[in-house]
């Protein structure tokens, strides 16, 4: 199959980023996407020219490294997967593709498609985990968790942190990703303890980084690769409305869309 | 020849660790912070490590080549980890687990360091609980178990198909609270380039900045490699396409001991070569060997539905070979397996290709699609979008794949190499699992290395150099900067026609051809021969366009490949030295009449230490004899 790419070339932040347009040939409709990018970046190196610069590692969707917005959706086409899962196969012989970076005023980009996301490390950071030392710890089965928790914060903790629910959001927020940390721990008992200061701190952060507000799109839902419901997101407005009345000394971060 | 002390500790084998701890010499909290510790890699082992020092109260400063610690390979693990809890009153005891580690690894491991494991083994769970790693329950609240090949018992602890996730997360959630806290430093997208060792000991590392090019040098009382495997030599792997053989092989270059480097694992479930361009190869968890079954059609070139193949005209092949284990073998058993029917001419793929069925017909009967969907749904998903085959109507086809190195930096008890300072834990040391490793032991001892040997032996090491600092300007450092810029700016420069990937895919083709699921003396002098014409043309002919100065993937592909070459070379001297079968290592001259493999324990019974005796000069070995107190010889068999 042939393909017309259009690709967002920049060789650095501060310089002018702009499409530039390729053909790539031959490519079978089983490859992926990031296989058929592959094939161009060889075709470039042949040519001496500078390969397409983008993040991925482990190509099957977990790592959360691979990063682009194909023709205008976060991770392209597909629904629940990421850039490196989508195959060639969900686009027509000689069909033109954009291909763009995520962009947010919180992923600064580094070089054409990559982008910067250590914002997100700092909002862990800031509250996005349980507080324990290494070494002999209780029984696990002393505290039993029903099943359906267990479940339920395990669908939170699916989340692979690639951003694209930032990426997809009109304003660039990142309520999704925050609120699914916050509520994996939260869901679980071992994440009681800390979870008032979690809460006021990784929202707080959330909003030092530049990210923008949430005003119910949902497109963060969609564009998820692994399904992560905004239902969170709700259950953290909750959690954080509770978490400020509580700990009126914590009061630091406003969430701006309340 | 390189001095050996592996410091086992005396004394009966439930007793070495405790009686150890009893023993070392520890450093007080109010001193750690004088210690800086640098980590290398933050996958389990690295990230276990690198928190629990922290929380300890060493200074660390931390590394990885991803944008971010959580994206480190150990992140793709699927099936699960294992522990002896006996939460099953199925019979599981930590000597069990010990032996099947020792037994699964056809005994070529460390007996003192595999019991360990096995003893710490639960110690894992409980930790990982109190992060909140959401591990699968019961109904009534308990931690669900799982089994997996090459044992007897349900002992494996699992999150949905995600748990190396669920576990990494933990451990780095646990490193960003250390960054809060101000004893650790992460640097991402930085690349470890060389080691620098000082009077014999390891003082720092040259590492790469990839966004900016630039290269730093950071000094350090104790070095911890944590770089994972090296199965990428093979190009198609199931590894993260950047993992790389860097770290360990730019230490060895100067001067640690490399052991085992011929034991690799080939996985048995993986999606078979497509036969067009791929980057890397999917695995399918293991764990689909517990309700799917394993099957060719008994007639060559059967080319009917597998869905219209009745029972008699099926050959269970593992199940009829291996009554007792039946599909669930050990993975080296299965691999070998697969690659005899296909070499017999039963390929489901007939001429196209190498694959077997594994199918999921019986349980999707007895269970329901509920249930199965329950254990496997996203495997069955991401089957389905890889392949637009739909496993719920038709069998999985499935082919080894290379997986995991069990070789690796030789470490002693302690998890030392044998350059003093430099440490190696996880998948980066040759340890646990001799000739191949047990399927959901991985993960467990990586957070055994980092979370509970490694804080409490590195004392050991650090209290008697307490306040002995290596300045920052020490010429040795500005050598070593001036040396890694000389080999980017060499690599940058030969300006040929050939791509590092291209290279890369060149030599993966060799190594599995003669290097792989059996070998041949034969073929491993062809494949050293092949390698060395590869070398040249790889100095000669290699082609990276733009700069050094800035991001450069295809710089990143040519130094990882420069190192493949090497350690590749290696991987084979190893093979062909090691003149018997076992494990996974299949010499096909040594085999039973039935295939099974012959060790020659007599010889063999040992780990190879190879030492690097400068450029072009052959590698020089030594040998750490192997004990098998604990746990008699015995042949194995899963019949
Ligand atoms: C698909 C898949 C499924 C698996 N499933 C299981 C399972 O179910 N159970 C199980 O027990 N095991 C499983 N394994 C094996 C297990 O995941 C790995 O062996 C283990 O995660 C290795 O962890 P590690 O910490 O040693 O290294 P890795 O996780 O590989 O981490 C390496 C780290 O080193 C860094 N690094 C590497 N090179 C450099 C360099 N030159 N400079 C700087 N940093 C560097 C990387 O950035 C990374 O942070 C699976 C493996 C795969 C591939
Ligand atoms: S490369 Fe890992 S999720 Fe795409």
């Amino acid at each position: 199959m042939k393909y017309t790419l259009h690709i967002w070339r920049q060789e650095s932040p501060s310089a002018k980023g702009d499409f530039v347009s390729y053909i790539v040939d031959d490519i079978s409709p089983d490859s992926s996407f990031l296989e058929m990018m592959d094939l161009l970046n060889e075709q470039l190196i042949a040519k001496g020219e500078d390969p397409v610069t983008f993040d991925s590692d482990c190509r099957e969707g977990i790592c959360g490294s691979c990063s682009m917005v194909i023709d205008g959706r976060a991770h392209g086409p597909g629904h629940g997967c990421t850039t490196c899962e989508v195959r060639m196969r969900s686009f027509r012989d000689g069909d033109h593709i954009y291909i763009e970076p995520f962009r947010s005023a919180a992923f600064p980009l580094i070089k054409d498609l990559m982008v910067d996301r250590s914002a997100f490390d700092r909002i862990i950071e800031s509250g996005g985990y349980v507080t324990v030392h290494s070494g002999p710890k209780p029984e696990p089965n002393s505290l039993p968790i029903p099943h359906a928790v267990a479940e339920h914060a395990m669908d939170a903790a699916e989340c692979i942190g690639c951003g694209a629910c930032v990426a997809a959001c009109p304003n660039g927020a990142a309520m999704l990703f925050t609120s699914a940390k916050i509520s994996h721990l939260g869901l679980l008992p071992q994440g009681e303890p800390e979870h008032d200061t979690r809460v006021v701190g990784m929202v707080h952060q959330m909003e030092q980084e530049g990210f923008g507000a949430c005003t119910n799109h949902a497109e963060c839902q969609d564009a998820c690769p692994k399904g992560i419901s905004i239902s969170f997101i709700s259950r953290m407005n909750r959690a954080f409305a509770k978490a400020t009345l509580r700990e009126p000394d914590q009061r630091r971060g406003t969430m701006s869309n309340q | 020849m390189i001095e050996l002390n592996p410091r086992i500790p005396d004394g009966a084998i439930e007793d070495k660790w405790e009686k150890h701890l009893e023993h070392i010499k520890l450093v007080g909290p109010n001193n750690r912070r004088k210690y800086d510790i640098i980590v290398v890699g933050t996958g389990l082992a690295g990230a276990s490590a690198a928190s629990s020092l922290a929380s300890q109260g060493y200074n660390v400063n931390c590394f990885c080549y991803q944008d971010t610690p959580r994206r480190a390979h150990s992140i793709a693990a699927q099936g699960g980890i294992n522990a002896a809890k006996n939460y099953r009153d199925d019979g599981d005891t930590v000597y069990r687990l010990f032996y099947d580690t020792q037994k699964g690894g056809d005994f070529r491991s460390r007996e003192a360091n595999v019991y360990r494991l096995a003893q710490l083994s639960r110690n894992i769970i409980d930790q990982a609980v109190a992060q909140g790693v959401p591990f699968a329950r019961e109904y009534g609240g308990m931690l669900a178990n799982r089994s997996f090949g090459g044992v007897l018992v349900s002992r494996t602890f699992y999150c949905r198909g995600q748990t190396g996730q669920q576990l990494l997360l933990g451990a780095y959630q646990s490193m960003q609270r250390c960054v809060y806290d101000g004893t650790l430093t992460m640097h991402s997208r930085t690349e470890l380039q060389d080691i620098v060792v000082i009077d014999g000991r390891a003082r720092g590392i040259i590492v790469r900045d990839l966004v900016t090019g630039e290269i730093r040098s950071h000094t350090a009382d104790a070095v911890v490699l944590a770089t994972g495997g090296y199965v990428n030599v093979y190009f198609h792997s199931t590894n993260a396409i950047n993992s790389n053989a860097t770290a360990i092989w730019r230490a060895h270059r100067r001067g640690a001991g490399f052991g085992n480097p011929c034991m690799v694992q080939i996985h048995p479930t993986c999606i078979p070569n497509s036969g067009n361009f791929q980057c890397k190869l999917t695995l399918m968890s293991e764990s689909l060997r517990n309700d799917g079954r394993v099957w060719v059609p008994r007639k060559k070139g059967d080319d009917r539905d597998p869905r219209d193949i009745p029972e008699e005209d099926r050959y269970y092949y593992l199940e009829e070979r291996y009554p007792s284990f039946g599909n669930l073998v050990p993975r080296d058993v299965a691999s070998r397996n697969a690659k005899i029917v296909c070499d017999d001419g039963f390929s489901v793929l007939g001429d196209a290709g190498r694959a077997v069925y594994l199918d999921f017909r019986d349980a999707l009967e007895r269970e329901g699609r509920q249930v199965i969907s329950e254990r496997y749904g996203n495997l069955f998903a991401m089957y389905n979008d890889i392949t637009a085959d739909d496993p719920y109507q038709t069998p999985f086809r499935i082919y080894p794949a290379p997986h995991y190195s069990m070789g690796g930096l030789w470490v002693d008890y302690n998890l030392m190499t044998n350059i003093p300072g430099l440490y190696a834990i996880g998948e980066a040391n040759f340890s646990d699992h001799g000739a191949n490793r047990l399927g959901a032991s991985s993960m467990m001892q990586c957070l055994a290395d980092g979370y509970f040997i490694l804080p409490q032996t590195i004392g050991d090491y650090l209290h008697d150099i307490f306040q002995d600092k290596i300045p920052e300007d020490h010429p040795a450092f500005a050598e070593h900067r001036a040396h890694v810029q000389e080999r980017i700016d060499h690599l940058m420069g030969i300006q040929g026609t050939r791509s590092p990937m291209s290279l890369h895919e060149e030599l993966g083709q060799v190594m599995w051809e003669h290097c792989g699921m059996a070998r041949t003396g034969e073929g491993l002098k062809k494949a050293i021969s092949h390698i060395e014409s590869l070398k040249e043309t790889f100095r000669k002919d290699l082609l990276i366009p733009g700069t050094a100065a800035g991001p450069n993937q295809a710089l990143e592909r040519a130094g990882r490949v420069a190192d493949f070459l090497e350690l590749a070379d290696l991987m084979c001297h190893d093979a062909l030295h090691r003149d018997e079968s076992c494990g996974c290592h299949f010499r096909e001259e040594h085999q039973t009449d039935d295939g099974e493999v012959v060790r020659n324990d007599e010889k063999f019974g040992n780990v190879s230490i190879w030492e690097w005796k400068g450029e072009d000069q052959p590698h020089e070995l030594t040998e750490e004899p192997l004990e098998f107190k604990a746990l008699p010889l015995m042949t194995r068999s899963y019949k």
